[in-house]
């Protein structure tokens, strides 16, 4: 829901005429193909939920009905492209809750990115995972090693959480004409201009904010 | 059914590059009649018999197989187009011709499928494989000349282009920028996020040198 609200008048244009399964395909590839876990788009799953259920009473219906049998296998193969891509997403998500459980919980913005089910099913996870992990090891060591997250009580920060690995590289295509900034702040500046449809390989960071605003897809 | 590639290997199985490419539209002649369909990924029909229609290259190869259509190949996939694309591609060693973004596939399900709706068939088909391994290696060759380290441009790659070289050109990237990185933030990289780099749990690169 957060990503659908701050999209801009232009942004609304292209998503209105973009059909759902348009927008989860590229949920799909962008979840994928991105390092860290992404939003999670609350709103249109809800809506391919719906549309999912609704096509399955449908089908029912013209069995019973007795259509065409022609007719009824060509929404059943509808309504599995749509099913896998809904499967795949939230596998995905699923995969990367598994790999990055530990930071995900760590910060009130990384876990605003999960839904409520995935939410839950991390804090599980992390506390089994951390049960296990003291019951098996850590409470036999010396008291300075027993933490689940730091390699010892002198550790500044938490270096025992395995954390998504930003600098990696990705590949893109622009929408619309888009300036990127390729460094960070305090170095000298150097943007990248695409045009649309351009491909690129590039940066995960410099993208980040584009993808989450929709103006650029990962494939 | 859902199953899912390993991130760190391919990011999308050869499986789910061709379900991408299937959802791109293709002209079909229909020969039987058919109320619209009203997908969930769009509404198409209705169909006449003779009447060409646009339909996804799925449902295309659903009713084909059916004998309910017959395909109207997209106008690349022709002989004369196809022989001035490769020797184009021939000519230049640096650029690559424009291509639909999944020619192979579309090319593929096409050959497989409809086979008798393409004139020239084995023409047609050789002349495909022949500009894929043209591109292929020329992709390879060019490999070696990539300049810039944060953004690199790709024009006319193919979908399947792109899966191919992505984990090697990945990994020869992150290389490149961990080196060209400035001093001061090389530093700044040592104290505060080595550390936790160290401890990812992502597999280490010199394992998985085969």
């Amino acid at each position: 829901m957060a990503s659908n609200s701050d999209l801009g008048s232009a942004d609304f244009e292209t998503l209105a005429s973009t059909s759902d399964v348009e927008l989860l395909k590229r949920a799909w590839r962008n979840e994928k193909a991105a390092p860290e876990i992404l939003p999670y788009e609350a709103a249109l799953i809800e809506r391919a939920k719906g549309q999912i259920e609704l096509v399955e009473e449908n089908i029912e219906d013209y069995v019973e009905n007795g259509i065409d049998p022609l007719v009824v296998s060509l929404y059943q193969m509808d309504l599995d492209r749509t099913q896998f891509l809904l499967r795949s997403y939230l596998r995905v998500r699923l995969l990367k809750i598994e790999k990055f459980m530990f930071h995900n919980l760590k910060s009130e913005e990384a876990e605003s990115r999960l839904s409520e089910q995935e939410k839950v099913f991390a804090k599980s996870c992390a506390d089994d995972l951390a049960k296990h992990f003291e019951e098996s090891v850590l409470l036999k060591l010396p008291e300075n090693y027993q933490s689940v997250l730091k390699q010892s009580l002198i550790s500044e920060v938490d270096d025992m959480v395995p954390q998504p690995h930003l600098d990696t590289f990705v590949v893109c295509r622009s929408k619309n004409f888009v300036s990127l900034n390729l460094y960070e702040e305090g170095e000298s500046p150097e943007t990248v201009e695409m045009e649309r449809g351009d491909l690129y390989f590039i940066r995960y960071k410099i993208v980040k904010g584009a993808i989450e605003s929709g103006k650029i897809d990962l494939i | 059914m859902a199953g899912q590639t390993d991130p760190h290997i391919s990011l999308f199985s050869p499986q789910e590059v061709e379900f991408m490419a299937e959802d791109e539209l293709v002209q079909i002649v229909p020969n039987m009649n058919m109320e619209p369909l009203n997908f969930i990924s769009g509404d198409f029909g209705r169909f006449v018999p003779q009447i060409p229609i646009e339909v996804p290259l799925w449902l295309a190869v659903a009713l084909k197989r059916r004998g309910k259509c017959t395909f109207r190949p997209p106008g690349w996939l022709s002989v004369d187009n196809l022989t001035q694309i490769l020797e184009a591609e021939r000519e230049s060693q640096s650029t690559f011709q424009a291509l639909p973004f999944s020619y192979v596939e579309i090319a593929r399900l096409l050959f497989d499928h409809a086979r008798d709706d393409i004139p020239d068939m084995y023409m047609v088909r050789s002349l495909v494989e022949d500009i894929r391994d043209v591109r292929l290696h020329k992709l390879e060759t060019n490999l070696g000349s990539f300049q810039g380290t944060s953004a690199v441009k790709i024009s006319n790659v193919s979908a399947m282009e792109v899966n191919l070289v992505r984990p090697f050109v990945r990994r020869a990237l992150e290389a490149f920028y961990k080196h060209d990185k400035p001093e001061a933030d090389a530093d700044r990289d040592t104290r505060s996020s080595r550390q936790p780099r160290e401890a990812n749990n992502e597999p280490r690169r010199p394992l998985r040198q085969r």
